[in-house]
């Protein structure tokens, strides 16, 4: 029989075409089931994330407002002033914003582009209500000489796009500079980067520090006796069931200078009343209150681990001549790596991304990205750079899972 | 070379968990060089506290063990050099059946090529050559069990310990895992101690048996001596199987006693009785009772067949004899077949030399 011939069930319709009818009616059943849960997962999560992502591109703002303007300006090479047909456009456009009383938002959006644009365009709005017809290039430049500089023109060019990558720049500390070029902004203007860097290293050492500590209460919690595990486990889980903002204010309680653990300092004489160190408001606070927060996500992925791990592999490894650190470091450390990548990507994740405690304990130096994004979001309302930094943390993420992958492979993660 | 003969010995052995109950109590017991020597007991009885101890996995409360004349209390396990295959193997999961081979040559220090041909023997010797690259999670019960007999063997241990290291397996696997570990211990001639549960896994490979019960060792003999002649009641129930009657002696002379019993009177051999008015269970092996003796017998009785059980080559016929209504006879299926059916009446005879007066229950 060739390998190509078809089974036939006893109905006589080929197997797998039998098999699909048999299995259709589960297969609606099965989705219908998870139905609820994708369209939760598509309000909540995809819809979002599109929405932020169009949101951080988006730059239709001053697109929409120089329709006329953009359209004369598709001949113009940017070399020298724009003819005539540019000039009038534009005094077309400008004339119904500074009518509809929307004329401000250009001058905001333009001034970004070009520094100084804000008061020539807000003379010209004064001056322009006298114009007469035709020549408008004289008048304009008669408004102010800048109108000659062929740099704001070219600024004006340079927002014709409907969709811009500017935001996603300035989220490195970059911008196009008017000859188009990507550049980065002066030195002592670089905050983005610090703040990536310092949220990458606070999401390092908590990572790191949760670790160090987990490692042995999970392996307390998986070889104690019943009776004292679960009690164990209780004190592992208690922060869970508390607040995180209780848990974020008694840190507060505890580190400030006039705090607990200050006052046991300089009670054992460790330091001096009137030398108390800062624990808060820098990187200390965050690094201390968010261990501490981030803990039970590192514990439980290890202990559920370590819980299958049979101790008579480490009774093996004693008896087959290893010393009791080479067979930690042969046998179960080795089998405990699964829950060790677990537990730190799931910490690293949610250090990176952690809000409300750098905000509180944090201070200057102990902020994170994510509270630059709340900045933006709540005060200077830049929505669409808030998106930006938004979706680059997401990248980040999403990178570090895709190198996590390649390590040591996402299949050997267990979560419990 | 002579075999020591206390190679391994406990001396006056105690052990507790709780402070509360010993586990083990007073332990003695001498295990020759190159023997095989199986603890068998009930779950409960203190035989795999005993292995630990002598793994180091436990430390005795009392006493000391001795390995090579050398006590041994205070060495860890890691410097003891002994072999153990565990209940469940124990296998590294996550290295090759070779790296589980080659773990404790690794570990000692011991060069690459003589590894690869230390490691290519002991496979061969569990016929598992070719095998070395597998994952121990590739390999079936009974091949895994292999690899952990040959990784305690693997780097010449002086005694190699067993846990009970078939528990897991089925029926048949773990019958010719028995020949296989019995003939592994004749052609390298290495100590070894078995731990089982399973009386017939300990008849079949040992040289000698420790019976252990409640913390003690009962019986430490060769295996048929201990079915044929248990020293007390404890040892002729676990071993096989037992018919018992409950008495007292009436007179007791010249290697022989009679026990007065509720209904009637039995000839036996007093083992653990002394004096008249003792009371006694004597025990009699199944087989060694029969039906309609043709030789003279010094005990004859008649009994009424309750329960006839065909078993192929035997049938196990139940009778109420003496008042005893679980005397169990075996009889064989080759011999002409005798008038069992149920309610019949027939005689039985045995020597008084095989009704064994024991200590009572």
């Amino acid at each position: 029989m060739s390998s190509e011939q078809k089974i036939l069930s006893t109905g006589g319709i080929p197997l797998e075409e039998s098999l699909k009818q048999a299995e259709k009616k589960n297969k609606i059943k099965a989705f219908l089931l998870v139905t609820p849960l994708l369209l939760f997962l598509i309000i909540t999560y995809i819809i979002p994330i599109a929405d932020m992502f169009s949101r951080s591109i988006d730059d239709k703002m001053v697109t929409n407002m120089l329709p006329k303007t953009y359209k004369a300006m598709e001949q113009w090479d940017g070399k020298e002033l724009p003819p005539e047909e540019v000039f009038k456009a534009f005094y077309l456009d400008y004339k119904i914003l500074v009518e509809n009383k929307t004329a401000g938002k250009l001058q905001t959006q333009l001034n970004y582009e070009k520094n100084g644009f804000k008061s020539v365009l807000k003379k010209l709005a004064r001056k322009q209500k006298k114009f007469e017809e035709g020549n408008y290039k004289e008048q304009i430049m008669k408004v102010h000489k800048r109108w000659r500089n062929v740099d704001y023109w070219r600024a004006i060019k340079r927002r014709a796009p409907a969709y811009t990558y500017s935001k996603y720049l300035k989220g490195v500390d970059m911008y196009s500079n008017e000859d188009g070029k990507i550049v980065q902004v002066a030195e002592d203007r670089r905050i983005h980067r610090i703040l990536w860097s310092r949220t990458l290293e606070v999401a390092f050492f908590v990572t790191l520090f949760c670790f160090l500590m987990a490692y042995p209460i999970a392996h307390l919690l998986a070889t104690l006796p019943m009776k004292y595990s679960n009690l164990l486990m209780i004190c592992v889980l208690l922060p869970f069931w508390t607040s995180l903002l209780v848990r974020t204010a008694s840190w507060m309680i505890l580190l400030q200078q006039q705090g607990l653990v200050n006052d046991f300092f300089v009670w054992i004489g460790l330091v001096t009343d009137d030398n108390r160190p800062e624990m808060m408001y820098n990187k200390t606070g965050t690094y201390v209150a968010m261990t501490q927060i981030l803990l039970p996500f590192m514990v439980l992925p290890l202990y559920s681990v370590m819980k299958t791990i049979s101790p008579s592999l480490m009774r093996a490894g004693k008896s087959l001549g290893a010393t009791p650190s080479v067979a930690f470091f042969k046998i179960y450390f080795p089998l405990t790596i699964p829950g060790i990548g677990a537990g730190c990507l799931l910490v690293f994740i949610l250090a990176i991304g952690y809000y409300i405690t750098p905000a509180l304990v944090g201070g200057a130096s102990g902020t994170l990205i994510s509270n630059q994004i709340a900045y933006h979001m709540k005060s200077t309302l830049d929505w669409s750079f808030a998106s930006a930094m938004g979706l680059m943390l997401l990248t980040g993420v999403l990178v570090i899972y895709w190198i996590y992958n390649k390590l040591v492979g996402v299949d050997n993660i267990k979560l419990g | 070379m002579s075999k020591k003969e206390d190679f391994v010995k406990f001396d006056k052995v105690d052990k507790s968990y709780d402070g509360k109950v010993l586990v083990v109590k007073d332990l003695n017991l001498d295990i020759e060089e190159g023997e095989f020597v199986t603890m068998l007991g009930p779950s409960g009885s203190g035989k795999t506290t005993c292995l630990m101890m002598l793994a180091g996995f436990e430390t005795p409360t009392n006493g000391e063990i001795y390995l090579d004349k050398n006590p041994i209390s205070n060495i860890p396990p890691h410097k003891r050099g002994i072999g153990m295959v565990f209940q469940n193997y124990a296998l590294f999961p996550h290295m090759t059946v070779f790296e589980n081979l080659a773990f404790p040559l690794r570990v000692r220090k011991i060069l690459k090529d003589d590894i690869d041909k230390k490691v290519d023997k002991a496979l061969s010797m569990v016929s598992l050559s070719g095998f070395g690259n597998r994952m121990p999670g590739q390999l079936s019960g009974g091949q895994q069990q292999r690899v952990a007999v040959a990784r305690a063997l693997v780097f010449d241990p002086a005694v190699v310990l067993m846990d009970e290291p078939l528990g897991a397996l089925d029926k048949n696997l773990r019958e010719s895992m028995q020949y296989e570990i019995k003939h592994i211990h004749e052609s390298i001639g290495v100590t070894v101690v078995y731990v089982t549960h399973d009386q017939g896994e300990a008849l079949t490979m040992s040289n000698r048996i420790a019976v252990f019960n409640d913390g003690k060792v009962q019986q430490l003999s060769s295996p048929d001596k201990l079915y044929e002649e248990p020293v007390n009641s404890f040892v002729a129930e676990f071993i096989g199987e037992n018919n018992t009657f409950a008495g007292e002696i009436s007179d007791i002379s010249n290697g022989s006693c009679k026990v007065k019993l509720d209904k009637g009177e039995i000839i036996a051999n007093p083992i653990s009785v002394k004096s008249i008015g003792e009371k006694t269970t004597v025990s009699i092996r199944p087989e060694r009772a029969l039906i309609n003796p043709k030789d003279k017998m010094d005990n004859n009785q008649k009994g009424k067949i309750e329960e006839v059980i065909y078993h192929g080559d035997h049938t196990r016929v139940r009778l109420n004899l003496l008042g005893n209504s679980e005397f169990i006879l075996k009889v064989p299926n080759s011999s002409q077949n005798l008038d069992i059916k149920l309610g019949n009446e027939i005689n039985i005879g045995w020597n008084s030399h095989d009704a064994r007066a024991l200590d009572p229950k």
